[in-house]
């Protein structure tokens, strides 16, 4: 039979150690975090803010002011210019108050994580006008060209996006092509060495407008108010 | 005479007394022991975020804040933390580091964030700032560790730099945004996909060991009876 020791074993008192260095050093990372999540929360939001209020007025060109609206499933109503989301659209008016546009925000899957974009949308001309990406974590260099390659940002001056007859969903999809294939107003030219990128941002302004431009058609009256 | 002991402070540091300047900590990351040039170390973000000279000095920086940070806060719990525990420690004070980098980056610059994409993240997994922390941090003092994680960290920037430079000017016809060459210069856009980075990597190592080579010829033409390399660079 065997004695049980009074005294903690070596082992016992190095687990001791171990839980103590890791737990105390756990908590002092975790306060860091927190501490600097909240020190840079302010900031960061302001910077968020910033950016979506200059990307606003760049997918919309002309645009002096905007006013937010929220479709709430049966009308757009009219809501404070500080609230943003997927939900929101952001109706552009030039210097007499006239609807000039409206910028919408998109998101969707890209090649490395999701993709946040806004498009500028023309409800007369049924157009897309603008383009900009808001968040993306595409590869640096390739990916994220579809924010700056020129060439390609060029497919969003004047993309077709005009509604079939029933005005219910687009005459023709937004698809994206082959750098140097599109012969069609609807169609994206791609970029070179980034391919799923281009491909992704076809398919989130597709969705998007599928969605929005039958409401904003059938609702034009009360956005124009 | 009675010497007069050094005070808490100066003991932690063992600065001036215990380790002098340490110039030759901060110096070695430079050049001799380049994490990338000399080591090939931290090869993902190397070959990855250098496709502009800007992604690749924000990339160095971000690098270079939490190569310091982790070295000085390792060295200092070096006799706290128990070897069993050690790089499962030294991996939480990185992450840690890479989260404050993170967010920093973002109150200072959306844009910058923007262009280094998810590689702020996967600076946590970098081997140069683990290798920092076991080989060198936990064994020395917080000045010294200091010293070397500043020399290791401007020596990574450099050496991203210099590819940055080379594939954004033949890559994309400018440096720093600006443009390089005239509107007719043709893109090589080979130098911005992955192979443009092995290829400068390539063009890089072979420049820097060919002037190795040739300095030690030289050294050994004046010091015949050295014959090893350790020897001529001792």
């Amino acid at each position: 039979m065997t004695e049980t020791p009074l005294m903690p074993s070596a082992n016992e008192a190095g687990s001791f150690k171990m839980f103590r260095a890791m737990v105390g050093i756990g908590i002092a990372c975790a306060l860091a975090i927190v501490a600097t999540y909240q020190l840079t929360l302010p900031v960061i939001t302001a910077n968020k803010a910033e950016a979506l209020e200059k990307a606003i007025f760049n997918v919309l060109p002309g645009a002096a002011t905007r006013v937010n609206y929220r479709w709430n499933g049966r009308r757009f109503e009219k809501i404070s210019p500080d609230i943003h989301g997927r939900d929101v659209i952001y109706v552009g008016l030039d210097k007499d108050n006239q609807l000039i546009g409206i910028a919408v925000e998109a998101g969707g899957q890209g090649f490395q994580d999701a993709i946040q974009l806004l498009y500028g949308f023309d409800p007369y001309k049924q157009h897309i006008v603008g383009f900009q990406v808001l968040e993306s974590r595409e590869t640096p260099g390739l990916g994220d060209k579809i924010d700056k390659d020129a060439a390609f940002k060029a497919n969003f001056n004047a993309l077709d996006a005009r509604l079939n007859d029933e005005s219910t969903r687009l005459a023709h999809p937004i698809v994206t092509v082959k750098h140097g294939a599109k012969t069609h107003p609807w169609e994206v030219d791609a970029i070179t060495g980034a391919t799923i990128s281009s491909k992704a941002v076809g398919v989130i302004l597709n969705n998007s407008v599928q969605y929005w431009a039958p409401l904003i058609h059938q609702h034009l009256d009360e956005l124009k108010e | 005479m009675q010497q007069k002991s050094p005070g808490k402070l100066q003991q932690f540091f063992h600065f001036p007394e215990g380790d002098g300047l340490a110039t030759d900590e901060f110096i070695k990351g430079l050049w001799r022991e380049n994490p990338v040039l000399v080591q090939v170390l931290g090869m993902c973000p190397t070959l990855a975020v250098t496709n502009s000279a800007t992604n690749a000095i924000a990339m160095g920086l971000a690098t270079l804040f939490v190569l310091v940070m982790s070295n000085v806060l390792v060295s200092s719990l070096r006799k706290v933390i128990p070897k069993q525990v050690r790089i499962a420690t030294y991996i939480l004070i990185i992450a840690t580091f890479v989260t404050v980098a993170d967010y920093v980056i973002q109150a200072i610059s959306l844009e910058v964030h923007k262009a280094l994409g998810a590689f702020i993240a996967l600076i946590v997994v970098n081997c140069i700032i683990l290798g920092r922390a076991e080989a060198f941090a936990s064994k020395n003092t917080v000045w010294k560790s200091l010293m070397d994680g500043l020399g290791m960290g401007i020596g990574f920037t450099f050496a991203l730099l210099l590819l940055g430079t080379v594939r954004e000017i033949l890559g994309n016809g400018t440096l720093f945004g600006f443009p390089f060459f005239p509107d007719s210069f043709q893109e090589w856009v080979i130098m911005i996909l992955p192979g443009g980075g092995f290829f400068t990597l390539a063009f890089w190592l072979l420049f820097f060991n060919g002037m190795k080579a040739r300095k030690k010829d030289n050294h050994t033409e004046v010091h015949p009876e050295k014959e090893s390399v350790e020897e001529v660079y001792v």
